[in-house]
């Protein structure tokens, strides 16, 4: 298999990421890796709560790595998401492309990634020391 | 009646027990959403929300079908 995609409780593996994506036809393998940010505009974040609806979840980010192979060479690529409570350097989202060349593999990193911030099904709650907030429910 | 999905923020205006919304028969999409902020004025507070049918994000003029799983989707946040 070309995809691999997962929604997962446990920690991901940024290496064992690579690992499957790499091969002997691609020359370039690009690796987007979202981390937990310690803070949101100066409020320090204590941690992050990620939901989702796991079956639509999956379902739209197999619609982004489909159109990411029809839209660019790539050979491989994968979308693993974290879900629960992370903490500040956690890592709730890795991508990785692998193509025969860089330009397709930075491109279709970059799509699948910005699609996956606007189509899938997943929500986190920032949980600050005074507070706590959905993020971009309310305008 | 039709159990609603509800997830993040929605899951705290609707609360887990009244997620329940009365079926008419050919029921769109842009009809349930109407009735939802009528029940649940809060979610007119949101930058926006979507109805998802079947895992998939449906248009205004989807007739909603009994036995569909629909879903309550509020922005997504993931990443």
């Amino acid at each position: 298999m070309n995809i691999d995609l997962k929604i997962s409780s446990e920690a991901l593996v940024v290496q064992s990421c690579i690992d499957w994506a790499k091969s002997a036809e691609s020359g370039g393998v690009d690796v987007f890796i979202g981390m937990v940010r310690n803070n949101t505009k100066g409020r320090k974040v204590l941690r992050l709560e990620f939901e989702t609806y796991e079956s639509m979840a999956l379902n739209e980010m197999k619609k982004i790595a489909n159109d990411s192979m029809l839209k660019w060479p790539v050979n491989k690529i994968l979308m693993h998401h974290r879900i629960g409570v992370l903490v500040p350097g956690d890592i709730p989202v890795v991508i990785v492309v692998a193509a025969a060349h860089r330009a397709a593999a930075f491109e279709a990193c970059r799509y699948a990634i910005d699609t996956f911030k606007q189509t899938v099904p997943i929500w986190k709650k920032e949980v600050f020391e005074d507070g706590e907030q959905w993020v971009a429910a309310h305008p | 009646m039709m159990k609603v999905l509800t997830f993040g923020i929605v899951k705290e205006i609707l609360g887990d027990m009244s997620a329940i919304v009365l079926l008419d028969n050919g029921m769109t999409v842009a009809m349930l959403k109407t009735k939802l902020e009528e029940q649940y004025p809060r979610l007119k507070q949101l930058s926006s929300f979507m109805i998802a049918v079947n895992g998939e994000y449906a248009n205004a003029d989807t007739v909603i079908k009994q036995g569909d799983e629909v879903a309550i989707i509020p922005p997504v946040s993931g990443g």
